[in-house]
């Protein structure tokens, strides 16, 4: 259906919006291009109707190369739907919809019932079609968007952050009509966002990109699974664990309130005992008061065992912990950057109060993954 | 009053023909402007970078007096109504000029893209999009370019173009107030008039969907 062949454009001066692209896409199929500002995504899909022209390679729609066809044809076979929704305030919503059927030479006729008939497929009544744009609201001016780039019944559309502008409860709904329209009227949708919910949300498949380049193109499930590098991690975990569950914030709400720990005078045969007991490899030390007083693990133990007897000479001192009311994002960052396994979490006097692991992680991602669905189907 | 009665019986005739000759002087100088004006105006700006130049230049020629530009046509076209009808046109294009190209670079480069997008012609995008928007702000220009031409239009008498400047000049070699009224009241009263029926004009010709969204703004 879509086809990107070594796609670069490079602007005058030798900045590479994007380079080297390569990919493929199945008809029906909805793509979202995700990834932060200036990583180039905007750029390759105006390059599929020519907005922009690539530099190198070659794109083919339906196998024929866009270069070959002249652009205004092509364009008007490709539906366009962009972020400041676009309609035109001197038409009315008939005129608007029915625009690119008018260029096509549609007879009047035809273009009005074929107005109507699409109306019908976001719930509006005909008497819409009399309206003007500002007479609308927000969501339905989007639809009207959408329905004028379905209107000559083109079988690829691209669409250019077109929830962006609307506010979370009206561009929710919009996404769940637009996603059942799309399978519906199985259309090719190259979608572009920098939203991870709505990505995958919406996306059949998703490519992920930065500077001008593709890090990872798969399906949502597969990404969330096996994210390709550091950087999509953090693009799905900033994006999904932080915004995603906003009642989670901070570290009181996710730690493990009984973390296993040993007293500093305790033995070491007796911390080893425990930690086979627990099945853990790592003891938090505190005193009678609970207050934290390092670590101790496994190999620390096994290294000095034949030295020393108690826990408190072998115990590392210097640790990483967190204070209560830490939030869950910074954590993660933490966790992230770091390459950490687990933080003890502290009051303000230092007596431990909790741990954090990567397993609590992966319950927050969980979560906030699939907690929702499960409400909801 | 008695004067005025007397003026009307006797000159009422050629009255009418002296106001019909200031309107063709002026709205031909005017329609010119807008022929040559609104498509240069366009054609601006698709070249930006030379669009500041010209205006430049008619800035500068707007700056000559009125009259000058007239006597300065006599040794090229003589006199009559053609030469005064090109210095006015002359004047008439800097407004119409200026208005229409700042009309339609107003337009949202957005509603340029989308129409670019859904794959309008160049062509296509002027007429469909960018006239009909820019429309308020090009017939402005029209406006108020026309109504000063109906002024500037009294002077070109000195070079023999007739029109209502012939009394106004009269009336004063002669020290005759009526001749000086009979001139400059039709002159006020046409600009008034033209004034108006272009503000019809441009209620006609603007979108209605432009002139409910300027009530609810």
């Amino acid at each position: 259906m879509l086809k990107f062949d070594h796609v670069s454009k490079v602007y005058k001066g030798g900045k590479h919006a994007v380079s080297d692209l390569n990919m493929e896409f199945e008809k029906g199929e909805f793509i979202v291009f995700i990834g932060p500002s200036g990583c180039g995504k905007t750029t390759t899909m105006k390059m599929i109707n020519r907005l922009i022209e690539p530099t190198e390679g070659s794109i083919y729609v339906d196998g024929e190369d866009i270069m070959k066809v002249d652009p205004v044809e092509l364009r008007r076979k490709i539906g366009y739907v962009i972020q400041q929704i676009g309609l035109f305030p001197h038409m009315t919503i008939e005129q608007n919809i029915s625009l690119v059927l008018k260029l096509l030479k549609w007879p009047e006729e035809k273009r009005r019932e074929r107005a109507k008939e699409l109306l019908t497929l976001v719930d509006m009544t005909p008497d819409y079609l009399e309206r003007y744009p500002h007479e609308l609201s927000g969501g339905q001016q989007q639809r009207i968007g959408v329905l004028r780039a379905l209107a000559a019944d083109q079988s690829l559309i691209l669409m250019d952050e077109p929830f962006g502008a609307l506010d979370p409860i009206t561009r929710d709904s919009l996404q769940e009509e637009f996603k059942k329209l799309q399978r519906k009227l199985n259309k090719t949708i190259v979608f572009v966002t920098h939203d991870m919910d709505e990505a995958l949300k919406l996306a059949d498949r998703i490519v992920i990109m930065r500077d001008g380049k593709i890090v990872q193109f798969d399906t949502p499930d597969e990404i969330l699974r096996n994210p390709a590098d550091e950087f999509v991690e953090e693009f799905i975990g900033q994006e999904r664990l932080v915004q995603a569950r906003p009642n989670i914030q901070t570290v009181e709400q996710i730690m493990n309130l009984a973390p296993v720990t040993v007293m500093g005078d305790q033995t070491l045969s007796a911390a080893i005992k425990l930690m086979k007991e627990r099945r853990v490899d790592t003891l938090l030390v505190i005193n009678e008061d609970q207050v934290l007083q390092g670590y101790i693990d496994v190999e620390m133990i096994d290294q000095k065992r034949t030295k020393v007897n108690l826990v408190s000479e072998v115990m590392e001192r210097k640790m990483l912990k967190m204070e209560t009311g830490t939030l869950v994002k910074d954590t993660i960052r933490k966790f992230l950057n770091r390459a950490i396994k687990y933080v003890p979490v502290v009051d303000e006097n230092e007596r431990l109060v909790g741990i954090v692991t990567r397993a609590n992680l992966v319950d927050v991602v969980y979560d906030s993954i699939w907690g929702d669905e499960e409400i909801t189907s | 009053m008695d004067t005025m009665i007397s003026f009307l019986s006797e000159n009422g005739m050629d009255l009418l023909v002296k106001t019909w000759e200031h309107l063709y002087i002026s709205l031909a100088a005017a329609g010119l402007g807008v022929i040559v004006a609104v498509p240069l105006g366009i054609a601006l700006t698709r070249i930006k970078r030379i669009a500041g130049f010209i205006m430049g230049i008619l800035s500068i020629i707007q700056t000559i007096p009125s009259f000058a530009i007239l006597v300065l046509f006599i040794p090229i076209l003589g006199i009559g109504k053609v030469p005064a009808i090109v210095a006015l046109f002359i004047y008439s294009l800097l407004p119409i000029l200026r208005n229409t190209y700042i009309g339609i670079s107003g337009v949202s480069n957005n509603l340029l893209e989308v129409g670019k997008g859904m794959g309008m012609t160049n062509w296509e995008r002027i007429v469909q999009v960018e006239l009909p928007l820019a429309v308020p702000v090009i017939m402005a220009g029209i406006r108020l370019s026309t109504v000063y031409l109906i002024g500037w239009a009294t002077l070109a008498s000195y070079i023999g173009a007739g029109g209502l400047g012939d009394y106004i000049f009269s009336g004063l070699n002669l020290y005759q107030t009526e001749f000086i009224l009979a001139g400059a009241i039709p002159v006020t009263i046409l600009a008034l008039l033209t004034d108006l029926l272009l503000g019809k004009v441009e209620d006609w010709v603007t979108p209605t969907g432009m002139k409910k969204l300027k009530v609810n703004a």
